[in-house]
């Protein structure tokens, strides 16, 4: 039997530190010891299988998943990429899960207090599944920015909660996109707790490509997970 | 090197209509919930019980935890397990804690049997929640697996003294088994968490 594939550790200089004093949740959460490094058993090599049969027939286009009795309020948008490892090999087949407020920066969650309309029409969640050469797409509205209470005035920028899966349970990933250009990037403790070189890979990109001609704009946001660890030299 | 992962980023208060909306009374199909037990009789039923706590020693509300586990005769429902589940043992829970009092969490699974490699038999606990900026990954061990739990090569990696951290305490009662596993992000009951 062939050994199941090891994969590259964690890259802790694109990951954001576990406590980040200036996002206030942090300091009183994040682990304060230093993490316990595993081997990588069968039990890290495996992971929930999640593909299509996961997925309902409305589930990739938010617009229309949840609504009641027309389309949702907002910017229609098409959020489009290619789910790879870190040596560029595409990751077919598996699940992804968003979710995100709606365009008036409001979320369905009942402890969301922020007084912005509930739109019946959009819940803002959805999943899909990459495709054979690890694509994925999905429909949504553009999501409205909203203030939060980490701080006197604080707003979080537009963003879109990402869960993914990946090969196996190392390669679980739970991120955010963010909208290029946007002018609260540079205020936001969650995303200024990513080390500066690594910002960038979670701003997505207008993409003319992606675009629907007079239907609606398209953003690219490609998604690295963990490659495979170098395979040590036979004697 | 230029970093190329992508980064790790908080899943924030609001997951719950996107990753567990049923338990949380959305009207939208969840993944996998609490019961990774449903529909399927091999094993021993068990029920894993506990509260996640911040480094006040308050229990946290708004977190979310999903298992990873191999079925009773310690088979993996994933491809690189060669032996593959053939009980229809799925393997996947996910639970947050923001509906029953005192913000517990419970799962109801099967408990797992040693994989054949000599470790222990343990389940895999990845955590989520607001203020965690990268997941947080454990494992749970069985209390009356003593003599398992002495010979497992994860367990011998940790600090005698933080070892029980990953034990779940067994009882039995009418109610049936179940096991109290608590998760401390902080302090002097720090759980170990692990990265791989």
């Amino acid at each position: 039997m062939s050994e199941p594939c090891q994969f590259a550790p964690r890259d802790w200089n694109s990951h954001p530190p576990q406590i980040y004093p200036e996002y206030k949740s942090t300091p009183l959460r994040g682990p304060t010891k230093p993490l316990v490094v595993l081997p990588q058993t069968l039990s890290e090599l495996t992971g929930p299988v999640y593909g299509q049969d996961a997925v309902g027939p409305l589930d990739h286009d938010l617009t229309k998943l949840a609504a009641k009795d027309g389309e949702p309020n907002g910017e229609r948008i098409i959020v489009a990429g290619l789910v790879s490892d870190e040596d560029g090999r595409p990751v077919p087949n598996i699940l992804l899960e968003v979710w995100q407020p709606n365009a008036a920066g409001r979320y369905v969650h009942t402890d969301d207090q922020h007084d912005a309309p509930i739109d019946p029409n959009f819940m803002g969640a959805g999943r899909c599944v990459t495709d054979g050469s690890g694509r994925y797409r999905f429909i949504t509205i553009k999501p409205g920015a909203y203030p939060w209470g980490n701080h006197y005035n604080a707003w979080r920028p537009n963003h879109i909660h990402f869960s993914l899966f990946g090969p196996s349970i190392l390669t679980r990933l739970v991120t955010q996109m963010y909208f290029p250009g946007d002018p609260l990037l540079e205020l936001d403790p969650i995303f200024n707790g990513v080390p500066a070189a690594s910002r960038h890979l979670l701003v997505s990109k207008l993409s003319i490509e992606i675009s629907e001609a007079e239907w609606a704009l398209g953003y690219e946001f490609n998604i690295v997970l963990r490659g495979r660890r170098a395979t040590p030299m036979e004697h | 090197m230029v970093p190329k992962q992508t980064p790790s980023q908080t899943v924030g208060p609001y997951f719950s209509y996107g990753l567990t909306p049923e338990q949380y009374g959305y009207d939208y199909k969840q993944l996998a919930g609490s019961n990774l037990a449903e529909g399927n009789g091999d094993g021993e039923r068990i029920t894993i019980r506990g509260q996640v706590f911040d480094g006040n020693g308050e229990a946290v509300r708004d977190a979310v935890l999903e298992l990873w586990q191999a079925d009773s005769q310690g088979r993996y429902a994933h491809g690189s397990d060669p032996r593959g589940s053939n009980t229809g043992f799925k393997g996947f829970g996910r639970v947050g804690t923001g509906t029953l009092p005192e913000h517990y969490f419970e799962f109801h699974t099967i408990k797992p049997g040693p994989i054949g490699d000599g470790q222990a038999p343990h389940i895999t606990v990845v955590l989520f929640m607001r203020g965690l900026l990268n997941h947080a990954y454990t494992r749970i061990y069985f209390s009356d697996e003593v003599v398992a739990n002495g010979d497992d090569p994860a367990l011998a990696l940790v600090d005698d003294a933080r070892r029980h951290t990953l034990i779940a305490r067994r009882r039995e009662s009418a109610a049936g088994i179940v096991y109290q596993f608590n998760i401390h992000m902080q302090g002097e009951q720090e759980t170990v968490f692990f990265d791989a």
